[in-house]
């Protein structure tokens, strides 16, 4: 029905709207929205892959794999972004830039 | 029609994720990446990939979004919805972003695939099931060996000082 490509283009376009989330914003949360856009662009390509290729469920296992990593990757960051904000009042990512207070 | 219904939802992932990125209240960028995570999950569905695009729903939206929103809330002084947020230098991220995504289409409409005809599965739970417990198993326990580690990580990291 519809090809590859047109998978692969969504994915690119969510792909270069999350660099640009993740090198415009300064709020360390709305970074990491940016990076959850990255990763998401990332397992669309992992699944488009696989079905176009024979309905390879390899893809579908490397996706899974992301997803777990997206939870790990949030949970650790936004307890990093809690501390930071109790020690320095701030989120904003340029701010946090000294290794100790 | 299911050709329309594709772009349609491939139209409202972009948008939305569009919105998550340039719109000034951080509270609306979280709604804003609710429906471009449906979306997704959308794709998936066209994709074949039933169990993924459930999963997709379960964890991204039912738990990392939230825990976004969690975050938005404990790391502002809540007066309002509104809570704005700057970007800076929109418009070198803008020419980054968008030349990045000319390469990225050249690239992609250049490639040749290697693509095989593939006939659509009754279902794709039972195959990710052995193969998460066959080919794939030492990642599999690698992979919640770390989700374990974040975990912990992450409630000691967040858990003040007692």
């Amino acid at each position: 029905m519809n090809s590859l490509d047109s998978y692969l283009f969504v994915s690119a376009m969510l792909f270069c709207l999350g660099i640009f989330g993740v090198i415009t914003r300064r709020n360390a949360i709305a970074v990491l929205m940016g990076v959850e856009l990255i990763l998401n662009a990332a397992n669309i390509n992992f699944i488009a892959f696989s079905k176009f290729n024979g309905m390879n469920l390899d893809g579908h296992i490397f996706g899974l794999l992301v997803i777990v990593l997206a939870a790990a990757e949030a949970a650790v960051a936004l307890a990093i972004i809690i501390n930071i904000y109790n020690n320095m009042n701030t989120i904003n990512v340029d701010d946090a830039a000294e290794l100790k207070q | 029609m299911a050709e329309f219904v594709f772009w349609f939802i491939a139209a409202l992932t972009v948008m939305s994720a569009a919105f998550v990125v340039l719109n000034n209240q951080l509270i609306y960028s979280a709604v804003a990446l609710l429906f471009t995570l449906f979306g997704i999950a959308g794709l998936y569905v066209f994709l074949w990939a039933d169990f993924i695009a459930g999963i997709q729903i379960l964890v991204y939206v039912g738990g990392i979004l939230v825990l976004v929103i969690f975050g938005i809330m404990l790391t502002n002084k809540i007066r309002s919805v509104r809570i704005s947020h700057k970007s800076i230098q929109q418009g070198v991220g803008g020419v980054i972003a968008f030349w990045l995504f000319i390469f990225l289409f050249i690239a992609l409409s250049k490639a040749p695939w290697l693509l095989n005809d593939s006939v659509e599965p009754i279902g794709t739970v039972r195959e990710i099931g052995i193969l998460l417990l066959t080919d794939f198993l030492l990642p599999f326990e690698i992979i919640s060996v770390l989700l374990l580690g974040a975990l912990i990580g992450a409630a000691v990291l967040s858990r003040g000082k007692a």
